[in-house]
Parts: structure tokens; C-alpha cells; sequence
């Protein structure tokens, strides 16, 4: 049976972890490699690397750092952040990643993902979507969600000028060929208030490609109810594992004991 | 020993490499080399054929590398070297492909390659993440790996053998879906060994050492 996955992922700027990440016994928190052997060593089932700076410049240092990971560690790796052609896709799979997720660029065009699922296989590529609530109905449950790009400072528009529709564009973005979504809501990212339970299951239900719930795990029981309520596929958080709040194996342990479906050796 | 991890230009080489390199190493197991030079695939004593991608693409990559696929052939068909294919190079070991179009594969082990279709239409595709194997037939490759251990798959298309014989392994998902197939000196795995923690760094470090 397919297990459920638990996903660290780490925000990387200029080779280095930008959120603190608190492990015991690591000898340099900042180091990207460290940190991922560290996830490696705790059964992570997958990790992710955010370039949260994106430059041009910062490329060749996600380049090493993709080398230097699938040097030290054995499980599949997926590197994002400032993704926009084919050339990037190939140059961060030769380097060492498994997966690229491509965002903005995949906006501005869709077919960006037809081009490289066609080249690649849609195996490895990843449409990261990072959508904010913009309509509630009048019990206060979200019921439509709009894009937002450049590390969501920026609305996304259709060619209409609205606010481009999250549902719709995953949609859009899984007839061209993407493997995965990485679906963060922009409302819940950082507050520790649980997934955006509403979005991640009307995607989830929306697509048959994977989703991967992302923003505002708090707690564990949030990352029960992305897989129970929300219908992802993948559960992804940062800052509960970093700071130490719980392991790899506290998160697995109590999933499984929830009825979902865990690798737990 | 030499192994050579064969470049055709097709997604993500530098994982196998690394986990080749360190199983060779650990096991005394000699060099490994990527390489697209048919000269070299001819000398190697083993023959690894990883990728990722679309089945009709990677078909074409690796036969745009004129006289590579000859020596892949002669290699393993005509001198019986070990053979390992990874997802899209164990896939290409089939009949036929019918990822997009009708492709045809080397035709060493009988078989359609074709789409997953899970009985539960909740179940996505790609079948991708962490399954548990089932092993049908023990194989010298599986030594030390157990049944119910974890693999890592991503692939919406799978190898469908015609002699159940061939197929070593599965995994449950909607449907049984191959995980290992083998014949002679040759192993497909679908899953990638090379991302499989402990279970994969076994089948790896295990085909090094294989002498069928």
C-alpha cells in the first residue's frame, strides 16, 4: 500500500538555511547538507529546498548544494525557487535533484510545464501553487481561492484581468503535464493554525495528480487532517520539525495511529 | 569490475551515480563510470540504464547515440552481462511501450508497458512515494531485502510481464503493479534503488556483487 509522506522543507538563501533549524547533535544548523542528512537519518520520506532568493546568482549555489545532498542522502529530493525553462529543470536534475518545482514561471506560462513534463516525464515536475482565500460562504468557510506569485507578493490575473482561480489553474497545470502540486495557502503559511483544510481538499478532490498540503502546521493533529480531511496526498512542514517540536517518527508514529497509512522503519 | 551507468541524456543521473559509487566502494565492488561511449559499454562488466521521462523519448535519446544500444545489446545478450534498468530503463525492456504512442522496446522480456489504472479512482496518478514490495520469486538481487519493505516509486506507466515468471515483484495499488522484473543476467527495477534508503542501497550493492 502507498504510504502517506512527511516532507521537512527547508528554506535555503545563498546555500544556507534561512529558518532556524534546531536539531540535536548537528554541528552547523545552517547548513543545508547537515540538515538534510539530519532528515535523512529521522526516515523523512522526502525533502524539499526552497531558493527563497532566486537569483540568477543564487543558482549555481542551489546547483552545489543539489550536488553536495544527493552525495549525503538517499531519499528524493525536490528543489524549487526561481524555476522558469527547461535548461533550469535539466541543469537541477543533473546536479542531483529528483524533483523541480517550477511557480511563478509556470503562471506567466502554463505550457513552461508542458515543455519540460515532455523532456523530463512528468515524474519530476513539480507546479508549486501558493493561493490565498478571497471568498467565504456565510458559515465562514473559504470557498474560492486566488494565485499569487513572487513569494506571494503579487496577485496573479487571468487574461480577463480577475484574480486567477487556484482550482482552475490546477486544473490547467495538471493537463499540461505536472506530476505534483505543492499547494501552500498564503492565509495559513507561518501561523501555525492548521492547513487550509477547505482549499487543500477542493484541489485534492479537483485533480488526480498528488497534492502535497503545505502552510501553518502546528500541531500534529493538522497533519492528520490534511490526509483525513484535506484528501493531500503528502503533508509538508517547516518549522514544527526545525525547532524540534516533534520528530519524523513523533509525526509518523501518531499518523499511523490515526489509521493512515505511515513507512515507519 | 567496471559498471557502467549509461548517460543518454535522460533526467537525473548524478543519484544513481552516488549510490553506485558508495556500494562500490563498500563492497569492494571496482569503478563505476557514467558514460555514453559504446567503446566503454563494450569493456564494462556490468551495465546500468537509468532515466526518467517519457517512454518514447528516452527511446529516442538513447538510439540518437549511434552504436550505443548495439553495445548495450551485445554486452548483455550476446556475452551475458548483468544488466540493471531503472524505471524508464527497466520499462524499456518490454515488448512495447504505450506511454503517448506505440513504442517499441528492446523486446528482452515480454511485456506491455502501460498506464496504472487503480480500481479506487481516488488513487493518483502518478503512483508516486513509498509502497511496500511484494516479492513472488526470490531472486540472488533481493538478498537481505525482506517482504513489506519500502521502495520509492514515481511513474504513471508500468511493465506488465507476459510470463508471470519474469515478474520478481509488486506492490499493491488499486492494482498490482510490477516493482521488479528479471530474465537470465538482466533486473528491471521501477522503483529508483538509489532513493530507497536501506532496501534500495541493498539491491544496488547486491547486483554489484551478482554472478549469474
Amino acid at each position: 500500500m502507498l504510504k502517506t509522506r512527511i516532507i521537512p522543507c527547508l528554506d535555503v538563501a545563498d546555500g544556507r538555511v534561512v529558518k532556524g533549524v534546531n536539531f540535536v547533535d548537528l554541528i552547523d544548523a545552517g547548513d543545508p547538507v547537515e540538515s538534510a542528512r539530519a532528515y535523512d537519518a529521522a526516515g523523512a520520506d522526502e525533502l524539499c529546498f526552497l531558493d527563497i532568493h532566486a537569483t540568477h546568482e543564487n543558482r549555481g549555489t542551489m546547483y552545489d548544494l543539489a550536488t553536495r545532498t544527493a552525495e549525503q542522502c538517499f531519499m528524493p529530493l525536490t528543489i524549487g525557487g526561481g524555476v522558469r525553462t527547461t535548461e533550469d529543470v535539466r541543469n537541477l536534475l543533473l546536479a542531483g535533484a529528483d524533483k523541480v518545482s517550477f511557480n511563478s514561471a509556470a503562471v506567466a506560462d502554463p505550457d513552461v510545464i508542458a515543455r519540460a513534463a515532455d523532456r523530463f516525464g512528468s515524474q519530476c515536475i513539480v507546479c508549486a501553487i501558493d493561493a490565498k482565500t478571497i471568498a467565504w460562504d456565510e458559515d465562514g468557510t473559504p470557498t474560492k481561492w486566488a494565485i499569487y506569485t513572487h513569494g506571494g507578493r503579487k496577485p496573479a490575473l487571468d487574461k480577463d484581468g480577475h484574480p486567477m482561480d487556484a482550482v482552475e489553474f490546477a486544473k490547467l497545470i495538471e493537463s499540461k503535464g505536472a506530476g505534483e502540486i505543492l499547494l501552500t495557502s498564503m492565509d495559513r503559511d507561518g501561523t501555525r493554525a492548521g492547513f487550509n483544510i477547505a482549499m487543500t481538499r477542493t484541489i485534492a478532490d479537483a485533480v488526480k495528480i498528488p497534492v502535497i498540503a503545505s502552510g501553518g502546521v502546528g500541531t500534529l493533529d493538522h497533519l492528520v487532517e490534511g490526509v483525513t480531511e484535506g484528501h493531500a496526498s503528502a503533508v509538508l512542514a517547516a518549522s514544527i520539525f526545525h525547532f524540534g517540536d516533534y520528530t519524523i517518527q513523533e509525526a509518523k508514529d501518531y499518523m499511523a495511529s490515526k489509521g493512515i497509512p505511515m513507512r515507519l522503519t | 569490475m567496471l559498471t557502467a551507468l549509461v548517460d543518454y541524456n535522460s533526467g537525473n543521473l548524478h543519484s544513481a551515480h552516488k549510490a553506485f559509487e558508495r556500494m562500490a566502494r563498500e563492497t569492494g565492488a571496482g569503478t563505476i563510470v557514467v558514460t555514453s561511449e559504446p567503446d566503454v559499454v563494450a569493456k564494462a562488466d556490468r551495465i546500468v540504464l537509468p532515466g526518467d521521462g517519457a517512454f518514447p523519448a528516452c527511446k529516442k535519446q538513447l538510439f540518437d547515440y549511434t552504436g550505443l544500444f548495439e553495445a548495450i545489446s551485445e554486452a548483455v545478450i550476446t556475452n551475458g552481462r548483468p544488466f540493471m534498468g531503472i524505471c524508464i530503463g527497466m520499462q524499456m525492456m518490454a515488448t512495447r511501450g504505450l506511454e503517448y504512442e506505440d513504442t517499441a522496446g528492446f523486446d528482452w522480456i515480454g511485456g506491455e508497458v502501460v498506464k496504472i489504472t487503480p480500481s479506487d479512482p481516488a488513487l493518483k496518478v502518478p503512483h508516486m512515494g513509498w509502497n511496500n514490495l511484494h516479492i513472488s520469486n526470490p531472486h540472488p538481487v533481493l538478498d537481505g531485502v525482506s517482504e513489506g519493505d519500502h521502495a520509492y516509486f514515481v511513474h504513471s506507466y508500468h511493465f506488465k510481464a507476459t510470463d508471470p515468471a519474469h515478474r520478481i515483484a509488486h506492490v499493491d495499488y488499486g492494482e498490482e503493479v510490477t516493482a521488479i522484473v528479471a530474465r537470465d543476467t538482466m533486473i528491471g527495477c521501477q522503483f529508483h534503488p538509489e532513493k530507497s534508503q536501506r532496501a534500495g542501497l541493498r539491491i544496488v550493492s547486491n547486483f554489484l556483487g551478482w554472478k549469474p
